[in-house]
């Protein structure tokens, strides 16, 4: 059977799916070729987290899974069923946040919610990252705007108000 | 910030179509026949739109390129069907089944190859196409277009040289590469109107193109561009636009929206153009340069789109910010079976600046002159002559001797040597000083309206884009700082609507806050006008004597005698019934004034208001084992005429210094032998990452200039400008060997010492 | 987006995963097992490769194995790249591990991903095969063990139907003097021009290579040169050069000729750096 016949014809490519996100259970269908972006984007309007190669190079659709970053471009929502997710939508007033907005850490803003997110998932899982896995961390995300000065300034600043018991 | 900022490809509209594009696998081939029964017979797909289905040619200032192929591509991704489908994955498939039947036609590959004679042409029939603007082809060839400077006596300029050199230069094409790739949807209403979205840098050029191509009356087109994930000039350039309609028109003018993949970006949409260039510069015994003779041939690629804009611009500043009283130059814009190229962030002046400053150094060199004060002794001024012969003033090409200076105490040039060398380590630093005037067309304009409130707040209506500059909210501090009111009371939308708000010519050449600025102050003194005249009939006081500011309209004698504008703004209601005034409503508008066309034989003209002029370094560490680096320092004065806001404007610089390493060091399309692009992707297209950036230097000179707002000079651009130059001169100085061509890889620098060698 | 559909199995035994597959290859699916799947997303959507259906192995308990066990170190397949460098228990492997991608791609990117992958460079092999680790193979003969040299020669070479369960590698081998270098094109994110993994086992020097030919390779032929007495760091460097199993890769990272001048630094880097320890 090729592949045209059997994506046509395949009723089982449809799969029921259970997700957390942002603290809310949610219950979908979905295509198992279809990623976890395009699930959120098109299915559950988080819109925050934004295509930018979906081909796991840009970082712009960065979120947590499970407490850790993960681009989801690269994964498939089915491979995500059961598990919990945080997205930029589900961040309130973090550290990361209102550092970015405080050292004017974007421009155009379209990749900034994928290394608010990465950065985000640094400061739980390093809050005592030293530089070297800072870079590692933030290395995965392309800002084509900024220079990144005003990115480091935000990720190292909300490290140091983490480190002293901010929120 | 947190999710909620709404970009084009971000709309969710149930019943939505989507559209998908199939593409050439070759870069210049006849097409024999196009089979599209494949791709109709997969279930959800609702059309399929090719060439034949609209034969129109579009483009400015030249028509030469189809929406869709016909009869043969151009370049390898060159969009030769659209296909239309309930869901876009389906469209995707869909497009994979048209099948295209091809003959493969000979390649042009780089302009140079592309000027030779009886080199195989790429447009057999440039001689009918369609011109706008400034631009002059010459059929027979594969030259879309050509300027030329023809500037004092040549004959004498060599004659008082002592010292002449000569470089070659070249710079690949790469990608703008803005994060969030282009996309469009279009939809047709029963009325005949016909709504487009889209992710654009020049909404109302949209309008004017759909209104051109396919004669819907321009009050019937609506372009929505809400907030663009970054452009750098290449969402300029008008094609999903095209697309979007024709796949809408295709299913009865349902809603359809055109997405670029990551891959589709970057190679079947337009690029950033490359050089070729030869460079001659002739100098006097004591450093004063006498002679330049300038070949610019750019890698316009398969369409010309702004590339004889470009290449104007590479004709109009070819000298750089110098002094050259005998000059000529040839700017050729050149098709190649590459990419088209489209207006970059620099427009030009990155390429056009990497020529001249590769030569300066080379020269500095030659008279065993420290490159800065080389520079510096020829750096153009008040009283000087640009290439296009326009004598200069303060307030028009502001003060580069100035930004010189300042550089050289930034990074205390003066107390280091140009080169350290420490074990297999070297660190070298490079200079180059840059200039740009913006090339924008004679009537390029901007509109603004005010709109007071019941409760004296006001809503500005213009057209620029917000893009990541801040254009609009620095916009709206410009509103309030001339009405005198709190910035809070200034709202504005991040969409630009084109039916609801005043006309701006593009949102590009860093010319937002200049055109759209002007037309904001015409309309607050319009509104200021209005408020005093109504406010004069109540207080019974002459307008003359009355102030605005602080929300009120007040005596200027008497400041305690006054109305709040709240009172006034809708009309004052007299206690007793009647009203007086009306609603405040200030308009304004603005356009460029005293631009000159340039002669095409001698590039006498004008090409803009005024220059904006800065100089740069580069600081690297080379490891002389394998020639990998690290970018130290990077560092910028340049004249801003005014700094409005000092955080916006560093982002600005540092981000443009940014990108201009990333061109300088590693960005370029990688082209296979059949004109292939084998790293349409991030994951082989490198760009600087986070933690490769060096440690910034900026500052500002502040010459103001007569005809902006506040004295304002562009600044959006001019970052990325002399980047590529002084990184190539770091390195050339670190070396000991010519680093003429980009990206400046380890790779490239280890052949170019090997092949020395 | 991938252009087309496929199924989705996500079998939580070894015997279930193999008789999926196999079911699903006799009803003509052309199935692929899927770890991090990263790669099958990234060939996928550009249409390169339409598996019909997909075999997830993640809810596999054995694949997510590592641990010590005795004097093997087990680390399953389905084991992401980050988590083995973070656990750090073989020191080698999490540096080849790290250099593969980008840190949150590697959230993603298993171990078992990486060594059966389609790409070329496949980098986390390298430490595998300088410690002559052992693989355990799942298929429907159920679980066999297999030297890694008989099974990985240029890439994983598994009969239909098998998958890589585990990694299994000797207690003395992580801790041995090691070296590991990657030279990119540019920057710290990118495919290799050069990546070597080395170590020095007695006074031995094992040495393996990804990115300078179209696969990663360890060769008898440069370890006989690496360790040739008498000969100079960059003599050996320059003799391993003429022993490569094939030429040099030519690709939009970089050409042959510079990748043969970064092997032979790299090689002799590593010899110094080795035999000083």
């Amino acid at each position: 059977m090729n592949v045209l016949e059997s994506a046509s014809s395949n009723s089982n490519a449809i799969y029921p799916l259970e997700l957390e996100v942002n603290g809310e259970r949610r219950w979908l269908w979905v295509r198992a070729a279809e990623t976890l972006l395009h699930t959120l984007r098109d299915h559950l309007g988080l819109t925050g987290c934004k295509p930018g190669c979906e081909n796991g190079d840009c970082g712009a659709c960065t979120i947590i899974l499970n407490g850790l970053p993960m681009k989801s471009c690269l994964m498939l929502a089915v491979e995500a069923d059961g598990q919990r997710i945080t997205t930029i939508e589900g961040l309130k007033h973090s550290p990361v946040q209102e550092q970015f907005v405080l050292k004017q850490a974007f421009q155009c803003g379209y990749c900034t919610s994928g290394f608010i997110m990465n950065g985000h998932g640094l400061l739980s899982a390093h809050p005592d990252a030293d530089p070297e896995t800072i870079r590692l961390w933030l290395e995965s995300n392309i800002c084509r705007c900024t220079s990144y000065e005003e990115i480091h300034g935000a990720i190292m600043a909300a490290l140091s108000v983490k480190k002293e018991g901010g929120p | 910030m947190t999710g909620a900022a709404r970009y084009t490809g971000d709309a969710l509209k149930p019943g939505l179509l989507h559209a998908s594009l199939a593409v050439s696998p070759h870069a210049h081939a006849r097409i024999l026949s196009i089979d599209t029964s494949a791709a109709r017979s997969i279930p959800g797909v609702r059309a399929v739109v090719t060439g034949e289905d609209f034969p129109v040619l579009t483009g400015s200032p030249l028509e030469d390129r189809p929406p869709l192929a016909i009869d043969k591509v151009r370049y390898f991704g060159e969009p030769v069907a659209v296909v239309v489908a309930d869901a876009e994955y389906i469209a995707e498939m869909a497009a994979l089944q048209v099948r295209v039947e091809y003959e493969m036609l000979p390649l042009v590959q780089s302009p140079l190859e592309a000027y030779k004679p009886g080199a195989p042409l790429i447009h057999e029939r440039l001689a009918e196409y369609r011109r706008y603007e400034e631009v002059y082809p010459e059929p027979g060839t594969n030259v879309a277009s050509r300027n030329r400077i023809r500037k004092g006596n040549m004959e004498e300029g060599w004659c008082r040289s002592i010292h002449t050199i000569e470089v070659r230069v070249s710079l690949p094409q790469s990608d703008h590469a803005a994060m969030e790739p282009r996309c469009s949807t279009a939809e047709l209403l029963p009325d005949g109107k016909a709504v487009i979205h889209s992710a654009s840098q020049s909404p109302y050029i949209i309008r004017s193109q759909i209104n051109r191509y396919f004669h819907i009356p321009l009050q019937q087109i609506i372009v929505h561009t809400p907030l663009v994930g970054g452009g750098f000039g290449g969402k300029a350039a008008v094609q999903l636009e095209f697309l979007a309609f024709l796949a809408s028109r295709a299913v009865g003018g349902k809603a359809v929206k055109l997405v670029n993949s990551r891959e589709r970006d970057m190679v079947s949409s337009p690029v950033h153009i490359g050089l070729e260039s030869r460079v001659k510069l002739g100098c006097t015994a004591d450093g004063k340069i006498a002679a330049a003779e300038i070949t610019h041939w750019y890698d316009g690629g398969a369409y010309s789109d702004r590339g004889p804009i470009m290449s104007k611009a590479g004709a109009s500043d070819c000298s750089g910010p110098y002094r050259i009283d005998n000059l000529q130059c040839d700017s050729l814009c050149m098709y190649t079976n590459h990419p088209y190229s489209t207006s970059f962030r620099g427009f030009g002046h990155p390429e056009l600046t990497f020529a001249i400053e590769r030569a300066m150094d080379v020269m500095a060199a030659r008279l065993n002159m420290d490159p800065l004060e080389f520079r510096f002794l020829n750096a153009i001024g008040p009283g000087d002559t640009t290439p296009t012969q326009t004598l200069l003033d303060r307030s028009t090409v502001g003060n580069l001797p100035m930004c010189i200076a300042k550089l050289k105490d930034m990074i205390r040039w003066d107390e280091r040597p140009l080169m350290e060398a420490k074990g297999r380590f070297v660190k070298a630093r490079g200079v180059c000083c840059l200039w740009k005037n913006s090339n924008t067309p004679a009537d390029a304009g901007a509109g603004a309206v005010i709109i007071f409130n019941a409760d004296g707040s006001v809503n500005l209506l213009c057209g620029a884009v917000e893009i990541g500059q801040g254009t609009r909210t620095s916009l709206t501090q410009m509103a309030a700082e001339r009405l005198r009111m709190d910035v809070h009371n200034v709202s504005i939308s991040t969409d630009v609507n084109t039916e609801t708000e005043p006309q701006l010519w593009k949102t590009v050449a860093s010319r937002s806050t200049f055109l759209v600025g002007n037309a904001i102050l015409a309309a607050a003194d319009d509104a200021i006008v209005q408020l005093k005249n109504t406010a004069a009939r109540v207080l019974r006081l002459p307008p003359a004597e009355l102030e605005v500011g602080g929300g009120r309209v007040y005596s200027k004698r008497d400041p305690g005698t006054g109305i709040e504008i709240a009172k006034i703004a809708l009309g004052y209601k007299l206690p007793g019934g009647g009203t007086i005034g009306s609603q405040i409503i200030g308009r304004g508008s603005y356009a460029m004034r005293d631009i000159k066309e340039l002669d095409p034989m001698t590039g006498k003209g004008k090409p803009g208001p005024e220059w904006t002029v800065g100089a740069q370094m580069v600081e690297v560490e080379l490891d002389t084992r394998d020639f990998s680096y690290r970018i130290l320092q990077a560092a910028t004065v340049i004249d801003a005429g005014k700094v409005i806001n000092p955080v916006f404007a560093r982002g600005q610089i540092t981000g443009g210094m940014s990108m201009g390493l990333g061109l300088a060091s590693r960005e370029a399309f990688a082209f296979n032998e059949e004109a292939k692009v084998l790293n349409p992707q991030f994951r082989t297209y490198h760009m600087l990452r986070y933690g490769e950036q060096p440690t910034y230097f900026v500052d500002f000179v502040e010459t103001p200039n007569a005809e902006a707002p506040f004295g304002l000079r562009g600044i959006g651009e001019h970052g990325v400008i002399g980047m590529p130059a002084a990184l190539a001169n770091a390195l050339s100085t670190a070396t000991g060997i010519p680093l003429n061509r980009l990206p400046l890889t380890p790779e490239r620098i280890w052949r170019t010492v090997h092949d020395t060698i | 987006m991938i252009p087309f559909d496929f199924e989705y199995y996500r079998p939580s035994s070894v015997k279930e995963a193999v008789d999926t597959f196999q079911a699903l290859q006799a009803q003509g699916k052309h199935p692929m097992y899927w770890s991090g799947g990263t790669e099958i997303i990234t060939m996928a959507r550009l249409n390169h490769i339409r598996p019909g259906a997909v075999v997830d192995l993640k809810a596999i308990p054995e694949c997510s194995v590592m641990e010590f066990r005795g004097h093997e170190l087990i680390i399953g397949g389905c084991v992401t790249l980050s988590a083995v460098t973070g656990a750090n228990l073989f020191p080698l492997l999490g540096r080849a591990a790290q250099g593969v991608a980008d840190q949150t791609s590697r959230n993603k990117i298993t171990l078992g991903g990486n060594v059966c992958g389609r790409i070329h460079y496949r980098e986390a092999v390298l430490p595998l095969l300088v410690a002559n680790s052992r693989l355990v193979i799942a298929g429907k003969g159920g679980v066999r063990e297999a030297a890694i040299h008989e099974v990985f020669r240029g890439q994983i070479r598994l009969e239909p139907g098998e998958f890589l369960l585990q990694t299994m590698t000797d207690r003395e081998y992580v801790s041995l003097p090691s070296v590991h270098v990657k030279k990119r094109q540019i920057g710290h994110v990118g495919y290799p021009l050069v990546t070597m993994v080395a170590l020095k086992k007695g006074n031995r020097i094992r040495a393996a290579f990804s990115g300078v030919c179209g696969f990663p390779f360890r060769s008898a032929a440069i370890e006989q040169v690496l360790n040739t007495a008498g000969l100079s760091a960059e003599e050996r460097a320059r003799q391993a050069a003429g022993q490569l199993p094939a030429p040099p890769l030519t690709n939009a990272e970089g050409m042959a000729d510079y990748r043969l001048f970064l092997f032979k630094q790299t090689v002799k880097d590593a010899i110094t750096a080795l035999e000083g320890r």
